[in-house]
């Protein structure tokens, strides 16, 4: 009983790393192209969460989780365009300044518009229920999110590594100058990356709608979360911020496995000091010159 | 003659000099006199217990307008300073603001324990009344008492007490097997501590206590623990968001254990849902208690806000009727005139079915508390009436004295 209890903790924080994935990928993303720390990211979750309420009455939930990371998406579009823009060449404390700033009113209208108390938002039947394999019990729902959450990862990564676009994003992250002399504006790019990151961060934030209390002020717990994974992780690599999510899913779920569940939140951040103690870089940073 | 005509002047002129100033601090007077009482409400808006914030401050707008409406505070009107009171800190920077600059007669508010003992300590050192709406941790009522803070929020030992009695009465105490997840602050811990000894008195077995970061949002380990440890009860000593996220996921991983908890607060049940919504619950007032007084403030409220009242919202509205009352009756806003009237047993109504009153050795309003039990989804008509309630816990022929009983926390003495 106790090994598999053991066993179910470790199996559990690792499914958890697939959440923080989800949103840290898109952080690491926006980060590495231009250079803006999005502090707004966990604003843009929440909005995801109040999208699967608006929109679950007309579209169902899962016409929610489909279209409604493609509303936050286009939300990123416009926030890259109107204020992101005008901070890709200057300090990165202005962009700090502005997505903490960006954060606040996404949040105050939050609470304007749907008030702050929490909102009730339940598991669609189809995914109620649990699934039992031998002493391990796991929820059907969860189970769900991080299938979605795989495919929305794998997606990503063909993308940046299968086609042109990928390519060119990639090139960016390594030198915007010279893709400028080869006359390849990034623009584009920028936004697509932006919608890309943000409208990551509305999936996770619909598919957490269901089981957790949905209200203005939930991103904050997940973004800094999602900062420690992709400070671990390393800035512009893509398998060091999956790797860096694993490995506090599994920390987390030790902690909970030896018994030490109030230390679990605890122990991600031990991680990222004895991390940044070893290697200042993250698991797998690449050096990226502008910002070394 | 020279000499009288001398004084005669002098006095003529010193009248005047006098008349003269008169008529200049006259209105300062007549404005102190006839001015607005102005009270500083200080309250979470952001945070985990932001939500129960919001209530509150609508709580304060309907009693401020039925005050006022009613003619004031003898014929003066009420002002509420409102504000954000984020930590405790912040809100103990806060609430000296509020004293010293902008001289408020009095505050009120607050939901976070820790907060609430950070404005108490204010409170003391400037010689403030503040009556606290929201914070429940017994050693604010125990060795953190103050002589210039009163409590309108029940303390942890009503709930304890009250929910208590639905467990004994329910045969879930004696011989059984709880478990206790538990909000890591100090609501929580002192929850913890009565509900420790509350099981030892009673013959119940704890195998389960863990505490819980007020920020955390996932509970799947701890659902994982509670299945492997198959308790006969769950019972919670969380607050705010995180009871609502707990009665998710524990519907979600399907346990069934019976659940209830130490404290609660109805926005709680409705954020969680008819769907996740299970089990009996500590009440210190809903609004389906089955009387006039709370079905009038239901109406005026639900006719404000569309909504039903959360009981944060009566609690900081049931405050501020204190706090008029009060100086109505002591006839101003003397401190040390309101902490003796506060203290001598006078009566309030409180939408209950009995008045309520101070005990004058803590400052805890002693009050009637209910239970409620969530309905079968089934039989769920609206997203509010989520739940039953029951009449008061205790019988008409008992003391409300016996609901602060065996309260933990230390001894209160206001001469520390």
């Amino acid at each position: 009983m106790q090994t598999a209890l053991f066993l179910s903790q470790l199996l559990n924080g690792l499914l958890d790393g697939f959440y923080y994935l989800l949103i840290a990928l898109g952080l690491s993303l926006i980060f590495s192209l231009g250079g803006i720390v999005n502090l707004a990211h966990g604003a843009f979750f929440a909005v995801g969460a109040y999208m699967a309420i608006v929109l679950t009455p007309y579209l169902g939930f899962f016409g929610a989780v489909i279209v409604g990371p493609l509303v936050v998406a286009a939300m990123g579009i416009v926030v890259e365009r109107l204020l992101f823009a005008r901070f890709y060449r200057i300090d990165p404390l202005y962009s700090l300044l502005l997505t903490f700033g960006l954060a606040m009113v996404l949040e105050q209208s939050m609470r304007w518009i749907f008030g702050s108390a929490p909102l009730a938002y339940s598991i669609p039947d189809a995914l109620r229920g649990q699934i039992f394999m031998g002493e391990f019990i796991y929820s059907r729902y969860r189970l769900f999110t991080i299938a979605v959450a795989i495919i929305a990862i794998g997606l990503l990564w063909l993308l940046l590594n299968r086609t042109a676009f990928g390519r060119i994003v990639r090139a960016g992250i390594q030198n915007p100058d010279i893709l400028g002399t080869l006359g390849i504006s990034l623009r584009p790019y920028l936004s697509a990356v932006a919608a890309i990151g943000i409208g990551l961060a509305g999936l996770a934030g619909i598919l957490m709608a269901p089981i957790q209390p949905v209200h203005p002020a939930m991103g904050a717990e997940v973004l800094v979360a999602a900062f420690v994974v992709v400070v671990i992780g390393g800035l512009g690599s893509f398998w060091g911020v999956v790797l860096a999510a694993i490995l506090v899913g599994l920390v987390k779920g030790f902690m909970a496995a030896i018994d030490l569940t109030s230390w679990s939140l605890a122990s991600i951040y031990l991680l990222m000091f004895i991390v940044l103690l070893v290697r200042p870089r993250g698991l797998m940073g690449e050096r990226i010159l502008r910002f070394e | 003659m020279t000499a009288g005509r001398k004084i005669n002047r002098r006095a003529i002129l010193q009248s005047g000099g006098a008349v003269a100033l008169g008529a200049l601090a006259a209105p300062g007077i007549l404005r102190a006199q006839n001015g607005p009482i102005v009270l500083g409400h200080l309250t979470p808006r952001t945070g985990f217990l932001g939500p129960l914030g919001d209530y509150a401050v609508m709580g304060v707008d309907l009693a401020v307008e039925h005050i006022n409406a009613d003619g004031g505070i003898n014929g003066r009107e009420l002002q509420v300073l409102k504000e954000d009171s984020v930590n405790p800190q912040t809100a103990s920077t806060k609430a000296e603001r509020m004293i010293e600059r902008d001289e408020v007669a009095a505050i009120t508010g607050e939901i976070s324990s820790s907060s609430t003992l950070a404005i108490g300590q204010v409170a003391e050192r400037t010689k403030t009344l503040f009556v606290n709406t929201g914070g429940n941790s017994d050693t604010l009522r125990g060795s953190d008492c103050k002589r210039h803070m009163f409590h309108v929020e029940t303390q942890n030992a009503m709930y304890l007490n009250g929910e208590g009695f639905y467990f004994l009465n329910n045969n879930l105490v004696d011989g059984k097997r709880w478990y206790l997840p538990t909000a890591d602050y100090a609501f929580g811990h002192d929850l913890l501590n009565g509900a420790k000894a509350f099981l030892a008195r009673n013959n119940g077995e704890i195998v389960g206590d863990d505490l819980v970061a007020t920020d955390a949002t996932d509970f799947s380990a701890i659902m994982l623990k509670i299945r492997s440890a198959q308790p006969d009860v769950v019972a919670l000593n969380l607050a705010g968001t995180q009871i609502t996220g707990f009665l998710k996921q524990y519907g979600e991983f399907g346990l069934d254990f019976p659940i209830g908890g130490f404290g609660f607060d109805t926005q709680s049940a409705w954020a969680a849902g008819p769907e996740n919504f299970k089990g009996t619950w500590p009440s210190v007032w809903n609004h389906l208690i089955d009387n006039e007084e709370s079905q009038a403030f239901t109406k005026a409220f639900v006719d404000k806000y569309g909504m039903p009242p959360e009981n944060q919202a009566w609690s900081d509205y049931t405050a501020l009727k204190i706090m008029a009352k009060a100086m109505t009756d002591v006839g101003g806003t003397d401190t040390a005139a309101l902490i003796e009237y506060l203290e001598g047993g006078a009566k309030f109504d409180l939408m209950k079915n009995r008045q309520g009153y101070f005990n004058p050795s803590n400052h805890q309003l002693l009050q009637e508390v209910y239970a409620i039990t969530a309905l079968p989804e089934s039989e769920v008509e609206n997203q509010w009436d989520i739940f039953t309630t029951s009449g008061p816990v205790i019988g008409e022929d008992q003391p409300l004295e016996i609901l602060i009983k065996d309260a933990v926390g230390g001894t209160c003495s206001f001469d520390a």
